[in-house]
């Protein structure tokens, strides 16, 4: 018995959006005479946390504190139209709408803010805080809540926006494939180093080491869980998930989780990332879309790892026991 | 703006459902109940391909609790629009089985009953009268001659280019002229890469509830990941005026692409709207196995051109898309697929044939990665076999073939925002490894005429 | 058979339900009660996401018959949750980033649960063993199993 390790490597792009485009989104925004502002939607929370995102976004533009903005969303009766949660394009599409309704809340915002203190709107800046002062008089500043009253009872303005974010779509050359199917590209990178166990087969994944470049984190602790759900579902995906045990033959489905494999938290393994940041130039804050590519370099590096720390070229997914086994018994035979 | 000036955006807050999460508040589908409720459930298919002949529901309706059974002549437009809503087309799928069956779970029948295990003994007790087919369950057999047709129109594989008055068995990429690369190459790499079909698996399972209003109209309780998309697709079905639907939703227990078929809404609205009560409808983990949509298996044949110094010269890839029996949204993953499947590299010749191939077994569709996660798992390994094959390490075959900002990729778009150099070189110095200079100097921002490198 | 009543201890009352044959106390708690953090994932006790504590061990409420449990004690995430606040774990877990969708939370918080009130110490090792009955998809497991740590950390130093 023995147990071999190895080391492999893989580098991928991922596309953000839906391909070919045609997929937009809409966002409105309005704020409340409770000094807080709603972002409306029909957008969806997978628990990737896009509830959250959004308010940052949507914060970040308006300049006002995170705590007071509120996403309402999930209701279609309320909220405008959205393509939904797919296609890593949630945070780049919905993310856009939300930047572009905050703009033009925050306008209005300004203009009212301008007036109660008297002063032109280009000479003020929001605090980040909750208030709108003029710049370089601190004391010269008016809470935006009070903002918000007098826009609706002083006078009669409404301090709303509108966003709508779409990639026109793009048709396909039927002859030469020519197409525009995407809004930017994100990037990942993974070493994965593994240990097989030439007896039984069995592949125990060490460290998952990863870089990633995704544009803008707008919530990094967000980032890191959809790195560390991905690679685990890679891994996953690579070694042990299969609805077709004996493909393509379709005996043997798997009916529950005692008989479709996942892996538990027993085989996590060590993982390290690094994510980069070059801002796109179509996202909002330069924002990649990130969601499903954090599978895609995890799966071939592990495949390459166990080829390389076995010697042999396994090239069919899930690589279970059993394809180790018998590569090394192909590769056994063959010399 | 500079990442100085970013005061939200690029914080780590908590999350805003964070605390209903933790405290179980956080309300799902199921965590919603009316007082006369009642459940559906699916009378499937127990064979891969079948002529029905003929469906008992006699010893069904005995079961105490059985309210009624729908079949596909209750259906006012019994077919799946997923494609055409998204402007792929054209959409084959039926709602319920009308003369046969194309996949083990395939839906022929929804029996509603008081109680869940009034409706789960009630579809025990509907008997099906099958003939069975031959079944064709490999990519390349169900498209070689001879081989039992599944679609309407006569072929196993979805026709592309028909918008262009074309018929086309597949999605073509063509760059330059691969078989002058051939030509040209030191030496020719091939490799064939399968993938397996896999499930989403998320925690909660699909579900609906659709409950008919005083107004007159019906609202959705869903957990898809597409509000919007799931509610014109239902109207479509019900052949109702959309303002008629209400979806609600927007907390999904994991997605990860499982939850945007709308195969639950347009049944469950049906009978919500003859019986005049809630219809609940939820997978249970078996139909969430095997019945509902897979990540599809697909089969690809690389044959590159390689120089003796690593350079890609011409990357030829024919792709299999295991779509299953239906389209949902395959079609729209092997153009995502071309797109992808010669990898993030600058190559000049290349010639792709993506397929979308139809068997008898559980539909294949969205999910995380569609399309792109299967060719990077076989272009990376692939690479690895090029790197043998010329003797150079993985690292370096990947740098010296990286694609860079102003290339060309296979489908004529230029490239823009690269970032792979960049990704390789920061994950090389995480782990120690010591890259030559060369490689520490490139930049995904300079072409080759341009620098020094 | 007959309905049958059936009196348990519910996060610290007594509850009195009646109950069909073989009815589980997934069921009750959910439908009967409208205890809904307790969630219901596979019905088969292959996913964890239904457990509960039952006189302080986790079990999976989607394999017991309720009549089974007569005079025992039942908690849910709702008995664990103060009325001001949050138990140390539901603290960590949502600090640490421990959740994505919620919906294997209420299971895996109550195993943490029990796990501490057991063993105040564990090693990451046997935080992995107590939660190997817990499906998770969304998160990889280990932000559950640092957050977990974390939580023995802070109750001991409480």
């Amino acid at each position: 018995m023995a147990k071999v390790r190895g080391t492999g490597i893989a580098a991928v792009n991922y596309p953000t959006g839906m391909n070919l485009g045609g997929d937009p989104s809409q966002a409105l925004i309005h704020a409340t005479t409770t000094g807080s502002f709603v972002i409306s939607l029909s957008s969806t929370d997978l628990g990737q946390g896009l509830k959250t995102v959004i308010a940052q976004i949507g914060a970040e533009t308006l300049g006002v504190p995170f705590d007071t903005v509120w996403i309402d969303t999930g209701d279609t009766d309320t909220g405008p139209h959205c393509m939904g949660t797919f296609a890593s394009r949630a945070t780049h599409r919905v993310g856009n709408a939300v930047v572009q309704a905050a703009q033009e809340a925050r306008k209005t915002l300004m203009e009212v803010a301008a007036d109660e203190l008297e002063a032109n709107p280009d000479d003020l800046e929001t605090d980040g805080e909750g208030n709108i002062r003029v710049k370089g008089s601190p004391d010269r500043s008016v809470a935006i809540v009070n903002v918000a009253l007098a826009a609706h009872f002083k006078y009669g303005k409404t301090i709303s926006g509108r966003g709508i974010y779409s990639k026109p779509k793009s048709g396909v050359d039927p002859d030469t494939g020519k197409m525009d199917p995407d809004s930017t590209e994100a990037h990942a990178c993974t070493v994965a180093e593994v240990e097989v166990d030439t007896e039984t087969g069995m592949v125990t994944v060490l460290s998952l080491k990863s870089a990633y470049e995704i544009g803008r984190q707008v919530n990094p602790e967000l980032v890191r869980s959809q790195i560390g759900g991905g690679s685990f579902m890679g891994m996953a995906h690579a070694l042990y998930e299969t609805t077709a045990p004996y493909y393509p033959a379709i005996d043997h489905a798997p009916t529950d989780f005692s008989e479709y494999l996942v892996p538990g938290p027993a085989e996590a393994p060590e993982t390290e990332s690094v994510v980069l940041e070059y801002p796109s130039s179509t996202g909002p804050y330069g924002v990649k879309g990130l969601g499903e590519m954090t599978a895609n370099s995890p799966i071939p590096a592990i495949v390459n790892a166990i080829n390389h720390a076995l010697g042999v070229r396994i090239t069919d997914l899930p690589v279970t026991p059993e394809k180790v086994l018998r590569a090394l018994e192909e590769k056994a035979t063959a010399h | 703006m500079t990442v100085q000036d970013l005061k939200v955006v690029g914080q780590s807050v908590l999350r805003r459902d964070g605390l209903g999460h933790v405290t179980g508040k956080t309300l799902f589908v199921e965590d919603r109940s009316f007082p006369d409720m009642l459940h559906l459930k699916m009378v499937r298919s127990p064979l891969p391909h079948a002529r029905i002949r003929s469906m008992d529901f006699s010893a069904a309706e005995n079961v105490p609790g059985f309210v009624r059974a729908l079949t596909y002549k209750d259906v006012p437009k019994n077919i799946y629009t997923i494609l055409c809503l998204i402007g792929v087309g054209p959409d084959e799928e039926p709602v319920l089985a009308e003369d046969k069956v194309l996949y083990v779970d395939q839906p022929i029948a929804a029996v509603i009953a008081e109680t869940e295990a009034a409706a789960m003994e009630a579809v025990s007790k509907v008997r099906l009268d099958l003939e069975e087919l031959p079944a064709v369950l490999d990519v390349e057999e169900a498209l070689e001659p001879g081989a039992p047709i599944l679609k309407d129109w006569g072929t196993n594989y979805f026709i592309y280019d028909y918008e262009h008055g074309q018929s086309n068995k597949c999605r073509k990429v063509r760059l330059g002229d691969v078989e002058k690369g051939f030509a040209e190459a030191d030496l020719i790499v091939e490799g064939r890469y399968q993938t397996s079909p896999i499930e989403h698996a998320p925690s909660e399972t699909t579900i609906c509830i659709a409950k008919p209003e005083a107004d007159g109209r019906l609202t959705v309780y869903t957990n898809t990941q597409a509000l919007y998309f799931s509610l014109d697709n239902t109207a479509l079905i019900l052949e109702i005026p959309f303002q008629k639907l209400h979806f609600v939703g927007g907390t999904v227990g994991g997605g990860f692409g499982g939850k945007v078929d709308v195969i639950t809404e347009p049944i469950a609205c049906l009978a919500a709207m003859k019986t005049g009560r809630p219809v609940k409808y939820k997978f249970s983990r078996e139909e969430e196995m095997r019945a509902s949509s897979s990540r599809g298996a697909w089969r690809m044949y690389y044959k590159d051109g390689v120089m003796r110094d690593g350079r890609i010269v011409a990357r030829q890839v024919t792709s299999y898309a295991d779509a299953g029996a239906y389209n949902r949204h395959t079609p729209y993953a092997v153009t995502k697929h071309a797109a992808n499947v010669a990898g993030p590299y600058r190559i000049p010749n290349v010639r792709i044939d993506a397929h979308c191939v139809y068997t008898n077994r559980q539909p294949g569709s969205a999910m995380r990665g569609f399309g792109v996660t299967p060719a990077s798992f076989a272009l990376e390994v692939q690479m690895d076999k090029i790197a043998e094959a010329v003797g150079l390490d993985p690292w370096s075959i990947r740098f010296i073939n990286a694609y860079r900002d102003g290339d060309m990729k296979p489908h004529q778009k230029v490239v823009e925002d690269a970032t792979l150099i960049e990704v390789m070189q920061a994950a090389a110095e995480m782990v120690g490894h010591d890259l030559p200079a060369e490689f520490k100097k490139m930049s995904s921002r300079e072409s080759e005429e341009g620098s020094d490198g | 058979m007959a309905s049958t009543i059936v009196s348990f201890t519910l996060n610290g009352r007594e509850v009195e339900v009646i109950a069909k044959p073989l009815v589980t106390l997934q069921t009750v708690l959910r439908e009967q009660l409208g205890y809904t953090a307790t969630k219901s994932g596979c019905k088969k006790g292959g996913c964890g996401s239904c457990t509960v504590l039952l006189n302080g061990d986790p079990v999976m409420s989607c394999l017991l018959p309720v009549a089974d449990i007569a005079g025992q004690e039942v908690v849910t995430l709702e008995g664990i949750t103060p009325v001001d606040g949050l138990h140390p774990i539901q603290t960590t877990f949502y600090e640490k980033f421990a959740i994505q969708c919620g919906f294997c939370t209420p299971g895996m918080i109550l195993v943490a649960k029990a796990l501490l009130d057991r063993n105040p110490h564990p090693s990451a090792e046997e935080i992995a063993d107590a939660l190997s009955g817990n499906y998770c998809r969304c998160t990889g497991y280990t932000p559950i199993v640092r957050a977990v740590q974390h939580a023995a950390q802070q109750m001991a130093t409480d």
